[in-house]
């Protein structure tokens, strides 16, 4: 009997090295070929290669399925596949499984010559049944040997095919995705791959006694299917920039492999630099040079940049900076998700250093925040910083192909001769910007520098180039600001609760919002990509709810804590922009968990909120 | 803009002819008797003697004394931040290969805190001309001992004498993969200056001249023992290399011809410290420069982009598959 379901989270986890990641991502793209919404979510552990069999080692993908757009990873799983049962252990003490969640548990432990390994299985199988999940004992090794010699290579098709079959999925549209994958490579690995597909598939058929289908709802536009990373690299070529400069770091580096395995054909270059100061400066001087650049970092190399972000600001060269955050602070959770950056990126470098902040709150974000990014750059002659995050950079989920326009790719810098008479900063008395001189542009010579200037650039240590130069920088972010929207709100433009998100919190904040709305909540949201300079008109709309509170992935100190009350309680970044920015009393909710904050958390604490006194923001 | 003929745009290309004053910025306002001063004049007569187009040459510099050097000129100059002169001229040089780019950097700026950038520059070997002003002490900072500073000197942070023996920026230049020019310079020889200057501007790839020279403020008996004594300094001079004129020969008494392709006999050269050799170390034209590797030579257009980021998103796109799209045009031309 088929079970008709809105929508499904499925993980399979292995050891690192045995494929679940690669079985996850496909089931990702059938479910999205035949039409689904799918959020698929990297499960990585910290090490390249952990113990085998270790409850710290699960590697694998969860993937939420659903009949609808899908906007975030939802909250727990229904049925898992697990290769041994000590990294499903490790799933459920992270409270990742749903109560009564199917689990596809492979059986070749029970009778392993091992005695240790033998007794942990059958120890762990009896306690996962006696909590009450349904556990199916699958011979996975044992029907993958009848086909590969090496069960290792090969288990994931094996259960790719199960699940194909499990939720109704076209065998068709799997071996085309081993196609995608082996088509390389020779036949052979095609067929016996297309084999063990075929098999998994037959025995589910034969021997599992459930089956799901989740109804598609086909968009109608042509769809891709890539994570936050990809997005940006693909966005970065589209934006018409050349020259990306990086130094390797977890979890921003993938969106350079892809950037170099591409940038090539189409004249531009990724630069590996020494460190993640390199990287910049090389930015910075080839910006200055007139080829706008883009450097990609995280967390503790976006630390080392500030000193020369700080020159950038100081110099007025345009710069692209992206921080796909991770958990900090410190080289802290590399693999980890956190939106920990916020005021950093505001408020970094030394003194007065105004700089653009922009956030992509979806994957389809991304790919347009870097094009954004360098326009405004490049127009304001300023840094502009895109904050990520690891939930975006390692997500997938299906958006709307892009439409590529010839006006995201920047003419390239004027070269024509300076006018007599002309300053490189002669900042405009009312919005600050300047007319950049770029070397090759005759009469254009002057010294940039980085100690205070007048409008020649010469160095100048009197008061009033210095407060000049400090007011213009300043004003540009004004001057950006008159050229943005107000943001659209999520449900009633006036209620009781509204919700401010930034970032990769989106999709789980609105579904939230959604579901309370539904049941005749008067609760909203706001979502703001720009967070420096905010956009206008937000003071206006918080003064239309009761409450206001952002969710973020950052830290705020818990309202519960002894030592903790109103005077000394630090909030979330968001929440104490809002709170200076708007003097309104915006409060928050934090979590740092190093997962993305789930919606149906964010529900439970709107939830509370809305049954607490309405009209007293600030309640906790 | 005016349209040119190709016959007037040549003509203009001959007659232009430029004067020492067409380089000279602002007003040096180092010490008189700095060093600096010596090397500045020495650059602005190549940039004229090579007819360099003051919109087409950037001096990068970082922080420091010698740093102050693209403020003096009347091109193109970025005066970064301590320590990343060489990351910045990277980054312009790729981004523009066409522009001649130098940098200016002391002996803290390279060799202390930007000596990461320093070593890595070395081996990318992108064609950059890279003078250290090495005076051997922190000016602007006020008399601090620098990774140049010979053994015991007296400073503001090492009253009693610096402890450790001093880096000798021309050994490690040379002892690092991909070096393709070495050279040294003393502030006081200008004849010699110039010609390793223009030596290190005629070379395609990293050159790099240390310029011995002195600081008469913080260190002025320093150099003493090499000044007092023309013997100590030692002309290298060979037909590939540097060919001292007859009254220079005459002054300095101590030459050694040496082969500028010779690396090892180059280091045992550069390891006495107690003389300080004068001219071409090492050169090799040879070692490829790292712009010519990585720049893509395809040229940048929308079309390009288009088509790479069509065949990118065809290949991450789920819907419609080339399959839905065949049978969709194929039921359209039933239609």
């Amino acid at each position: 009997m088929v079970v008709t379901l809105k929508e499904h989270i499925v993980e399979i986890i292995s050891d690192s090295g045995e494929g679940a990641q690669k079985c996850g991502q496909s089931l990702g793209a059938i479910a999205a070929q035949m039409g689904n919404g799918v959020w698929t979510t990297e499960i990585i552990p910290a090490e390249i290669r952990p113990p085998a069999r270790s409850v710290a080692g699960a590697s694998g993908n969860r993937i939420r399925i659903g009949s609808a757009r899908v906007q975030n990873g939802g909250d727990l799983t229904d049925l898992v596949v697990a290769f041994n049962e000590q990294v499903l252990l490790g799933r459920v003490r992270a409270k990742e499984l749903k109560p009564g969640c199917v689990v596809l548990l492979e059986n070749m432990w029970r009778s392993h010559a091992d005695q240790g390994i033998a007794a942990a299985y059958a120890k762990t199988y009896e306690r996962l049944v006696d909590a009450g999940y349904r556990v199916h004992e699958i011979p996975m090794e044992q029907e993958c040997r009848a086909i590969v010699s090496d069960a290792r290579r090969g288990k994931n098709m094996f259960a790719l095919g199960m699940l194909c079959r499990l939720y109704s999925l076209d065998l068709a549209l799997a071996a085309d995705q081993v196609m995608a994958t082996f088509g390389k490579k020779d036949q052979k690995i095609v067929d016996t791959n297309i084999r063990l597909l075929e098999a998994g598939h037959a025995w589910a058929g034969a021997n599992l006694d459930f089956c799901y289908q989740i109804p598609t709802i086909r968009a109608t536009e042509p769809q891709v299917v890539v994570n936050g990373n990809t997005a940006l690299a693909l966005g970065i070529v589209a934006s018409g920039m050349e020259i990306c400069a990086m130094y390797p770091i977890t979890p921003a580096t993938s969106a350079s492999h892809e950037l170099a395995e591409i940038f090539g054909g189409v004249g531009g270059l990724v630069h590996q630099a020494e460190d993640e100061i390199a990287a910049v400066a090389f930015a910075i001087g080839a910006s200055y040079a007139g080829k706008c650049a883009v450097t990609i970092t995280s967390g503790p190399g976006y630390s080392l940049k500030q000193e020369a972000i700080g020159l950038a600001v100081m110099g007025e060269i345009p710069l692209v900076v992206v921080n796909v955050q991770r958990g900090g602070p410190s080289t802290g959770q590399p693999t980890k998700t956190e939106q920990g950056d916020l005021l950093t990126a505001i408020f970094g470098s030394h003194g007065d250093a105004p700089k653009v902040v922009m956030a992509p709150a979806t994957i389809e974000d991304c790919f347009y925040a870097v094009i954004t990014a360098r326009r405004i750059a490049e127009t304001f002659n300023m840094v502009v910083v895109v904050l990520s995050d690891a939930t975006l950079a390692t997500s997938r989920q299906p958006f709307a192909r892009p439409v590529f326009s010839e006006s995201w790719m920047a003419p390239p810098a004027d070269q024509g001769a300076v006018p007599d008479g002309a300053r490189p900063y002669d900042w405009d008395d009312t919005t600050g910007l300047i007319r950049r001189f770029v070397p090759g542009q005759p009469g254009g010579m002057h010294t940039l520098t980085g100690l205070a200037h007048d409008r020649d650039s010469h160095v100048a240590y009197d008061a009033d180039s210095n407060e000049q130069g400090l007011r213009a920088r300043s004003l540009k972010l004004a001057a950006l600001q008159q050229t943005l929207k107000p943001p659209p709100v999520f449900g009633d433009s006036t209620g009781d609760l509204l919700v401010v998100g930034w970032g990769s919190t989106k999709g789980a904040i609105e579904e939230a919002v959604a579901s309370l709305r539904a049941e005749g909540h008067r609760v909203s949201s706001l979502h703001l990509r720009f967070l420096n300079p905010l956009p206008p008109g937000i003071k206006a709309i918080m003064q239309g709810f009761g409450q206001v509170m952002t969710v973020e992935g950052n830290w705020a100190d818990r309202p519960g804590d002894a030592l903790i009350d109103e005077s000394n309680r630090r909030y979330s970044a968001l929440a104490m922009l809002l709170r200076a920015r708007c003097l309104i009393d915006v409060d928050c909710f934090s979590e740092v968990r190093g997962q993305p904050i789930r919606p149906g958390t964010i529900r439970r604490v709107l939830a509370e909120r809305l049954a607490a006194v309405p009209g007293k923001a600030g309640v906790s | 803009m005016s349209v040119v003929s190709a016959t007037e745009c040549l003509l203009q290309m001959c007659d232009e002819r430029f004067e020492l004053e067409d380089y000279q910025g602002g007003v040096p306002r180092w010490c008189s008797g700095c060093g600096d001063n010596a090397i500045l004049a020495a650059v602005q007569r190549l940039c004229r003697d090579e007819g360099l187009r003051p919109e087409k040459t950037v001096f990068v510099s970082g922080i420091g004394c010698s740093s102050r050097f693209p403020h003096y000129m009347k091109t193109y100059g970025f005066h970064g931040i301590h320590g990343r002169a060489l990351p910045i001229a990277e980054g312009v040089k790729m981004a523009r290969p066409d522009l001649t780019v130098f940098v200016n950097t002391g002996d803290g700026d390279c060799c202390s805190i930007g000596a990461a950038h320093w070593i890595h520059a070395i081996r990318y070997n992108m064609n950059l001309t890279v003078f250290l002003h090495d005076n051997q002490i922190y000016g602007l900072t006020k008399k601090q001992a620098s990774p140049t500073s010979p053994i015991g000197t007296r400073t503001n942070t090492t009253p009693r004498g610096s402890y450790l023996e001093a880096l000798n920026p021309v050994s490690v230049t040379l002892g690092v993969q991909n070096v393709s020019f070495v050279a040294q310079a003393v502030d006081w020889v200008p004849e010699a200056l110039y010609d390793i200057v223009r030596a290190a501007y005629h070379h395609k790839g990293f050159s790099f001249v240390r310029i011995v020279q002195r600081c008469p403020e913080w260190l002025p008996k320093a150099l003493d023992p090499w000044l007092h004594d023309p013997n100590r300094l030692q002309l290298l001079h060979h037909a590939d290399g540097l060919q001292p004129s007859a009254s220079l020969v005459r002054g300095y008494r101590n030459h050694l011809e040496h082969d500028p392709a010779d690396i090892n006999r180059a280091r045992e050269i550069a390891s006495d410290t107690s003389i300080i050799p004068v001219g071409i170390l090492y050169r090799n034209p040879e070692v490829p420069c790292y712009e010519d590797v990585l720049r893509s030579h395809t040229l940048r257009t929308a079309e390009l982009t288009r088509a790479r980021l069509e065949a990118e998103l065809d290949k991450h796109t789920v819907w419609p598959r080339e399959a839905d799209a065949a049978s969709a045009a194929a039921q359209q031309a039933q239609g």
